[in-house]
């Protein structure tokens, strides 16, 4: 299918450590996805595997996105199919600023969707980074410091974010962007990922908490345990596992035998 | 080049290369006297080799100095357009200079400079029309008895550059100095820099050759007196072609709340042996040395750094940022020194590797001799690969492993290039990052 992210029985291992035994999910174009769990139940493991991390081993399974298996393919190229990751913990790229990075980034894309292009003229780059800049509500001079280079939590989150609405996904995994910001953060980032969805993208948003759902409305709700998403329902099943955390999928999972 | 030619050759470091290279010269008696002592030392100096401390990385038994054309003129030589293009009149230069295959090719100041003192010319003019501010100094910061190379430069160095900036003046623009080799195969080029009291300048001094110069050699010499209150930025851009044989001997004497700030791009030369010193002698003295280097192919480079707290309160810090690539090697030995008496120095070295191919290869030898017990010494020095979560986040973000790594390579550098306050050699130093990057080989360690 065209209009959708596929997961398909993915097992994956991490220095030899099975951490995901078979993950289904399906995330359609105009849906937003929430994933919860409990810490260490292999989230961010299936984000990275989305984005083609090399350090994660995959032992089986598929991953179909515009109609083909992503898993072989490097990072960049997944990223020039639309695929985007907000990464749980941001990486510092110390010498390099954002406006330099966002622009190689933005002009990269251009050349593959035309090796004949010149790259984005400045003044337009400049124009648009002011803009997305303002949308999650940080300082022009923020573009001229070194990419996540001792920034706060809350930074990392918004440059992040930032990057997502210059480069335009069509499928994002956003991997806690909730963490780390404070009560008014949440509401600026969330409002900046309200505005970037439309009907053409899909989110996959990874969190703990029901904060950052209160505004962003998932359409569906899942749950991963163990290595595997074991609940899926609707925006009610967030709520419930705010009352009830997760104990009450211990005692429903542990004992099964992975297969 | 129709009809150029090379004439009047003679090799080696012997006597009567030594009769005949003073044969050709028609120098003051000072000069000539200053020569023959360092031809004296010279020849009872050995050519370092292995056992020597300093040598014990760089290995030059494959040179041989009984080879070296010590006494050649080209003929009819012609500059390239793209070395003078360099140095030509433009306005935001106070001064050019083209030394071509020894010879000024292009010498001019900015005229009301030139009438308020501003010294800027070669060498060899300058010993002829300005003695009384070059032999106070000449041989003076760097001595023959600093080592082989030095005693060889002293005794056979054929031209140079000399810039003498007088008493408060404070210079706008930069001046800029290209020694350029094309034909003559060796060079002994010599540097002199005098800034006067409360004077300040930008000097900017560039070394190129291309690659199709094989197997040429250059020996060099870099002396600078920089007196109360004053300030030089001094930046040498090292594009030597990667065949050649390099070797130098620079020092800075920096006297009293004077500033000097001294950025070494080093990107050439097939052999590198440098010896760079700051000499602190007046209280409140500041150095700053930054290097960015990238070395490729089987370019070996050996900087060997010297930071000397003679007088109290003085203040140096060093940073040089490396990257290798291919079977390139590189050596950094520093020391700093706090001599006694010394009280309340500053001083802080780092040295910082980066190392792009499996068979690329960096030493990193720190070093500290404190003779003083009131101070601040600190050091560090790395060697490490690129980062492959920082990789991987670039490139989820689209960028392919080229352009990851390139954008990490210059992010690496990033923070010293930012010391270079002129723009054209910013940007020369990033074309030429570029191109040593080119495609990285299957099994360099971004892949
Ligand atoms: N690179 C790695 N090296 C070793 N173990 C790893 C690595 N990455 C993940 N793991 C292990 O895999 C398991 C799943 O980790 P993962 O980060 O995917 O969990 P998570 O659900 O994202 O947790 P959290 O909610 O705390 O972010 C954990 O046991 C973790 O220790
Ligand atoms: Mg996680």
């Amino acid at each position: 299918m065209e209009d959708a992210l596929i997961i398909q029985d993915l097992h994956v291992r991490v220095e030899g450590k099975p951490v995901l035994r078979g993950v289904d999910l399906t995330v359609r174009k105009g849906e937003i996805h929430a994933l919860m769990g409990p810490n260490g139940s292999g989230k961010t493991t299936l984000a990275y595997v989305l984005m083609g991390h090399p350090a994660y081993s995959v032992d089986q399974g598929e991953v179909l996105w515009k109609g083909q298996n992503i898993l072989e393919l490097p990072p960049d190229e997944r990223a020039h199919l639309g695929l985007f990751l907000a990464f749980q913990y941001p990486v510092a790229v110390p010498g390099v600023t954002v406006a330099n990075f966002l622009r190689a980034a933005l002009n990269e894309r251009r050349k593959r969707l035309n090796p004949e292009d010149k790259g984005i003229p400045i003044p337009e780059f400049r124009k648009l980074l002011r803009e997305k800049l303002a949308l999650l509500g940080l300082e022009d001079s923020f573009a001229a410091r070194y990419v996540n280079d001792g920034f706060s939590g809350g930074e990392k989150k918004r440059l992040e974010i930032l990057q997502m609405a210059v480069l335009q996904p069509e499928m994002a995994i956003l991997d806690e962007t909730d963490s780390g910001l404070d009560i008014d953060g949440v509401r600026t980032v969330a409002e900046g990922i309200n505005r970037i969805f439309n009907p053409n993208m899909g989110i996959l948003l990874i969190t703990h908490y029901q904060r950052i759902l209160n505004y962003i409305k998932p359409h569906f709700v899942h749950v991963m345990y163990n290595g595997r998403v074991v609940a899926s329902g609707g925006p009610d099943l967030a709520l419930e596992l705010e009352e009830k955390g997760y104990e009450w999928l211990r005692e429903q999972f542990v004992e099964q035998p992975t297969s | 080049m129709t009809g150029a030619h090379l004439v009047q050759e003679t090799r080696g470091i012997g006597p009567e290369s030594f009769e005949a290279f003073l044969g050709t010269r028609e120098e003051p008696e000072w000069l000539r006297q200053a020569r023959q002592e360092a031809w004296q030392i010279l020849r009872e100096t050995p050519k370092p080799g292995p056992e020597d401390e300093a040598w014990r990385r760089t290995d030059i038994r494959a040179l041989s100095i009984e080879d070296l054309a010590t006494v050649i003129v080209g003929d009819g030589l012609t500059s390239p357009e793209g070395m003078l293009q360099i140095v030509e009149r433009q306005d935001d230069l106070a001064g050019g200079l083209l030394l071509f295959d020894s010879q000024p090719a292009l010498r001019w100041v900015d005229e009301q400079l030139g009438r308020r003192g501003l010294i800027f010319t070669d060498l060899l003019t300058a010993v002829r029309e300005h003695r009384d501010q070059v032999a106070p100094y000449l041989g003076h910061v760097v001595q023959p008895a600093d080592g082989f190379f030095a005693a060889m430069n002293a005794a056979f160095w054929r031209n140079g550059v000399f810039l003498y900036v007088p008493r408060d003046l404070e210079i706008q623009f930069p001046l800029r100095a290209v020694i350029g080799l094309q034909k003559v195969p060796t060079d002994f080029s010599r540097i002199l820099i005098v800034v006067e009291p409360g004077a300040d300048v930008t000097f900017i001094d560039e070394r190129l050759a291309d690659d199709g110069i094989g197997a040429a050699f250059h020996t060099g010499i870099v002396e600078i007196c920089l007196k109360e209150n004053a300030r030089l930025t001094y930046i040498a851009l090292q594009n030597w072609g990667r065949y050649m044989w390099n070797f130098t001997h620079e020092r800075a004497s920096v006297d009293r709340d004077s500033t000097l700030d001294w950025v070494v791009v080093g990107m050439g030369a097939g052999v590198t042996k440098t010896f760079l010193e700051v000499d602190l002698v007046g209280h409140g003295a500041t150095a700053y040395m930054s290097g960015v280097f990238f070395f490729d192919g089987q370019q070996h480079a050996d900087y060997d750094t010297e930071q000397d707290h003679i007088a109290p309160h003085t203040k140096s810090d060093l940073l040089y940022k490396v990257a290798l690539k291919d079977r390139a090697r590189s050596v950094w030995q520093g020391m700093i020194r706090a001599h006694p008496g010394a009280q309340k120095t500053d001083a802080y070295q780092a040295n910082r590797n980066l190392i792009l191919s499996p068979h690329a290869r960096a030493d990193s030898i720190p070093g500290l001799e404190i003779m003083a017990n009131d101070l601040r010494c600190t050091h560090g020095a790395t060697v490490g690969q690129i980062n492959q979560e920082e990789l991987f986040y670039l490139m989820s973000r689209g960028l392919s492993r080229a352009a990851a790594t390139r954008l990490i390579v210059e992010g690496f550098f990033a923070p010293v290039l930012d010391r270079i306050p002129v723009p054209d050699i910013r940007r020369q130093a990033d074309a030429i990052i570029h191109r040593k990057l080119g495609i990285l080989a299957e099994g360099d360690f971004s892949s």
